[in-house]
């Protein structure tokens, strides 16, 4: 068949097969990916979703420093046992101003989707600190390391990037972002604060109140997760996909 | 370049490649595999028009059959509610009380609640409840510090302790030890007395009895009986909530007349469903003798 005499001249030409590779890979990403960002239904419309605070978000870049996705998931999957197991299965919007997103794909540990409330700080610390204190037949690795204090210099210059990919900081948020960080350790976190954050959890995180750690951000981080949106209020007819 | 042979023996063409006298033969695919690829190639195109498929500017194509992995999802709920709705109606109209007396309805309740155990409270009370020393109670024992009935253990799961739930438990204990109300002697000679509580001969009449009287009684009674509506544990046994691993008793007391700790718990009503505090509060009820 002639069809296949030409292809054979397109495999015996390195040029001319490039030159088809990437035609392939262009129409793919034209079909497959363009859309996503005009299709208005991939993203649910629910209420709740806020982007992290200045802590959370420390808390997070260590997450993702530590690689904890690499174990964790944080994607509850619309299946029967997940949901039972896990709660809600997860949506767009609730990782919408996640970049990276950390849904991952490896669950060696548990789901981390709906963590947040589930356990108390103290536990969270703990079992960062050493898993098997409180659970004798974990695999985890510990982080006793996270126990040092939290450099949060940079935290502006965080939430200033994180705008350039579309999170809705405010410049209100950016400029008091260094002082919102240590403000949220509080238990009497300002007004202020909270009007920015609405939602945020407040405290000490990691059982030592005198000092500001990694612990504290990334048990803020862990405390938030999965909890913004109350799932009472959501339609389940409007969320279908 | 290329000089294509017929293969006699195989009977099939080569590609007219040579290498040092080595022809390589041209055999097609076998006549199944490009059957089975042509009828994949127009499955497919049937399943674009039945599936959700295409992205369009600012939607998606349906398709014919209307799947949503979500609605399924929704319509594997409701049929799992109906299969266990015999059970679930019972237990969501029994009080806790009557689920323990009623012999089947207990037994389904345990199986559900030890399930219900494993995935979200063992994480702190351990594997059959069995605590971590130092820092979470054990379950698995009589003794109970926000009350060991069925009603005490269903309020307790339900709101928690010491959280942001307005119905939680709360309470607190006083640094007795870090103010100007007690000095470092007094501090001793009260873990000495509150020590002595769990054998068989309180120390009446030393130092520490007098102070534990004036500040101690009020909440951890008489005696050190302990005060179950305020969350007060009793002293007047060998069971300590916070003393660590490596510390003896009285330096658990010390510390924690000095710098007291306050043990916090979760409010469980909201992220489980009443049926599984129910099925939990009768499974940590038979775990260890409750009240």
């Amino acid at each position: 068949m002639s069809v296949f005499k030409h292809h054979a001249k397109l495999e015996t030409n390195v040029f001319l097969l490039a030159v088809g590779i990437l035609l392939t890979v262009i129409t793919g990403g034209l079909v497959e990916i363009v859309p996503l960002f005009t299709i208005e239904s991939t993203i649910e419309k629910v209420e709740g979703v806020r982007p992290y605070t200045p802590l959370e978000l420390a808390g997070r870049n260590i997450y993702v420093r530590e690689g904890c996705y690499l174990c964790h998931s944080q994607m509850v999957r619309p299946f029967k046992d997940e949901v039972e197991r896990y709660g809600h299965y997860s949506l767009a919007a609730e990782s919408k101003y996640d970049h990276p997103f950390q849904w991952g794909s490896k669950r060696t540990g548990p789901d981390l989707a709906r963590v947040g409330s589930k356990y108390t700080n103290d536990w969270h610390t703990r079992h960062l600190v050493n898993p098997r204190d409180v659970v004798p037949e974990s695999v985890m690795p510990g982080y006793p390391h996270l126990m040092r204090p939290l450099s949060f210099n940079d935290a502006a210059a965080h939430l200033k990037t994180l705008r350039i990919v579309n999170v809705p900081y405010t410049d209100d948020q950016i400029a008091n972002a260094k002082a919102d960080l240590a403000e949220q350790v509080k238990s009497d976190a300002s007004e202020a604060f909270l009007a920015r954050y609405p939602g945020a959890r407040v405290g000490d995180f990691d059982g030592d109140p005198s000092k500001l750690t990694e612990m504290d951000a990334v048990v803020a981080y862990l405390q938030i997760l999965g909890t913004m949106v109350d799932f009472t209020a959501v339609k389940p007819e409007s969320i279908r996909r | 370049m290329a000089h294509v042979e017929h293969d006699v023996i195989s009977g099939q063409n080569t590609t007219g490649h040579e290498w040092d006298g080595i022809k390589e033969l041209n055999t097609p695919l076998p006549k199944w595999w490009v059957y089975v690829f042509w009828a994949c190639v127009i499955w497919s195109i049937g399943y674009w028009v039945a599936m959700p498929t295409w992205p369009t500017t600012s939607d998606f194509s349906r398709g014919m059959l209307g799947y949503s992995s979500r609605a399924e999802l929704d319509k594997d709920l409701v049929s799992q509610k109906q299969a266990r709705s015999q059970w679930l109606t019972k237990l969501e109209a029994a009080s806790v009380e009557d689920i323990a007396k009623d012999k089947t309805l207990l037994n389904y309740a345990l199986a559900g609640g030890k399930i219900a155990f494993g995935e979200n409270c063992s994480a702190c009370h351990g594997s059959g409840g069995v605590g971590v020393a130092g820092a979470y109670p054990r379950l698995a024992d009589d003794e109970w510090i926000w009350g060991g009935t069925l009603e005490d253990i269903h309020q307790t799961i339900q709101y928690g302790v010491r959280n942001e739930n307005g119905e939680s438990r709360q309470s607190e204990m006083l640094a007795f030890g870090t103010g100007d109300v007690l000095d470092k002697t007094q501090v001793d000679q009260l873990a000495d007395y509150v020590l002595s509580l769990s054998s068989k001969t309180p120390a009446a009449g030393s130092p520490g009895a007098a102070i534990f009287e004036e500040r101690c009684t009020a909440c951890h009674g008489e005696g050190g009986v302990g005060t179950k509506e305020l969350g007060a544990p009793a002293l007047n046994n060998n069971i300590w909530l916070f003393k660590g691993d490596k510390e003896s008793a009285k330096q658990g007391i010390v510390n924690q007349v000095t710098k007291p700790r306050h043990g916090s718990m979760p409010a469980w009503a909201g992220r489980l469903d009443a049926a599984t505090i129910k099925m939990l509060t009768v499974y940590v009820h038979s775990l260890g003798g409750g009240k």
